[in-house]
């Protein structure tokens, strides 16, 4: 079940023409960039590991996409994603937020219903892959 | 996982053949390009008038650089037929003393090579060995890193890069910082320019210690010290950039001035004419408060023999500037 996390994920991955495109974009409105990755894309766990710190003062895509690509190969298996921060007053927020980087397959989630007191149920939402230990949730 | 290089792309899903081809076909066999036209299109003229009227003398390293800007423009133009000559190497050495120009050159080269299309964005980040090499152990790769990533798309400027490496000490990180260098300047062509600056003797015998990175570099140039007469122009040109102008008293005073300068230890070229006429500046200000009374634009445009003449120069016969 493919992850729909962040802008673009309904579309085809993008290539790293395109992300760089984007990078770009973000690098042109003075927003920096910053990479960070997981193995558990559960959608409330919003605090994905930092590979490495965000990147200030960069003009140029190339040194984003480096970073990208160190962090394909360190985590072959594991979502990586690029966020762009928007530091401007008013917004203060991250601004752009995409995946560049999915597992080759992706086991999905199910649903877990428990009957509590008076008939009432709860509902959670249980990702496959973290039947397994972290690290090697998607293959190794 | 698909093997690709550090700051390398990976290409589309659809095979890379059809993601790399040109926009555009090529130009048939018997076409004719003009080549005045994609001079005039780059803009490149306008980088090289400015290097021309702002700086003095420098012929040499005019000449080299009208030569790389004429050989990326034929290039442009062969690449349109097809023919692909691979992208040349322009890392370059720029030696010379202090003040005769490097980072001056550096600035308009990027913004040149920009024009010209060899790098994507034309900044141009200046570095020495404290921003490149770190305090301990795993220290320096980062920070290394960092400043590349900074200048990717521009030029990397490295004023006095011999500091890099310490003959005396085997186990200085300054190696490290050389090794990631070496690695990006043969790998990442696409992606950065890197200039080092330094003074002549001492480059050399850096390159003599790393020939790895002395086979990177394609092009020396040296910035040779300027003659009494070129300083003068240099002078003159910074007094009417500002505003200033001699009073015909002064013109062999300021003459004069120089000549002595030059004499004295720690010249540095084009900056001491800079720190000169900033003092002569100030001395002309004072005297213009002291004297008080009404002036005109003569009054606060005109240098008078007696801003010069206050200098340290004139009345200390061999002690060094303060
Ligand atoms: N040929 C020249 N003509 C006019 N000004 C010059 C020339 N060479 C250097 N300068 C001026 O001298 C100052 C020092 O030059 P800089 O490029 O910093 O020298 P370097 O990097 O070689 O020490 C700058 O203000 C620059 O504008
Ligand atoms: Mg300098």
């Amino acid at each position: 079940m493919r992850i729909t996390q962040g802008t673009f994920s309904y579309l085809p991955d993008l290539t790293d023409e395109e992300i760089a495109a984007q990078i770009s974009y973000a690098l042109g409105r003075g927003w920096p960039c910053s990479v960070e990755f997981t193995d558990d894309p559960h959608p409330r766990n919003s605090y994905w590991e930092m590979w490495g710190l965000p990147m200030f003062d960069l003009k140029d895509p190339a040194g984003v996409l480096y970073e990208i690509n160190e962090c394909r190969k360190a985590y072959p298996n594991h979502y990586i994603r690029l966020n762009a921060y928007d530091a401007g007053y008013g917004r203060q927020t991250t601004a752009l937020s995409f995946i560049v980087q999915r597992p080759p397959s992706e086991p999905g989630f199910r649903i877990d219903r428990q009957e509590t007191s008076d008939r009432r149920v709860r509902v959670s939402l249980h990702a496959y892959a973290t039947d397994r230990p972290e690290g090697d949730r998607y293959g190794s | 996982m698909t093997e690709r290089m550090g700051f390398g792309m990976r290409s589309g899903v659809n095979g890379s053949a059809e993601a790399e081809a040109p926009a555009d076909p090529p130009l048939p066999a018997d076409a004719r390009i003009d080549l005045a036209r994609e001079r005039a299109d780059s803009q490149v003229d306008e980088v090289l008038d400015a290097l021309d009227t702002e700086l003095v003398g420098l012929v040499p390293v005019k000449t080299r650089i009208r030569e790389i800007a004429a050989l990326l423009l034929v290039d442009r133009a062969r690449a349109r037929f097809g023919i692909d000559s691979g992208r040349p190497n322009l890392h370059m050495c720029f030696t010379g003393s202090p003040g005769t120009g490097k980072t001056t050159v550096a600035v308009r080269l990027a913004e040149l090579l920009h024009r010209l299309g060899y790098i994507r964005k034309g900044h141009l980040v200046s570095v020495t060995r404290d921003d490149l090499v770190g305090q301990y152990v795993g220290h320096t790769a980062p920070k290394t890193k960092e400043v590349l990533k900074r200048a990717m798309g521009g030029v990397l400027f490295i004023d006095e890069a011999y500091y890099l490496y310490r003959a005396e000490n085997e186990r200085d990180y300054g190696q490290e910082a050389i090794e990631i260098l070496l690695q990006v300047m043969e790998n990442q062509r696409d992606d950065l320019v890197v200039v080092l600056a330094g003074y002549k003797d001492r480059m050399d015998s850096f390159f003599s210690s790393n020939p790895g990175m002395s086979s990177r570099i394609a092009h020396h140039i040296d910035f040779p010290d300027y003659t009494g007469e070129e300083l003068e122009a240099i002078g003159r040109l910074m007094l009417a950039r500002e505003g200033y102008a001699l009073a015909p008293e002064t013109e062999p005073v300021f003459h004069d001035y120089l000549e002595r300068r030059r004499a004295r230890p720690r010249f540095a070229n084009a900056r001491s004419v800079r720190n000169a006429i900033e003092r002569a500046r100030l001395r002309h200000a004072n005297r213009l408060i002291a004297e008080g009374g009404r002036v005109g634009r003569a009054e606060l445009t005109i240098l008078q023999p007696d801003d010069f003449l206050a200098s340290r120069v004139f009345t200390e016969k061999a002690a060094p500037p303060g």
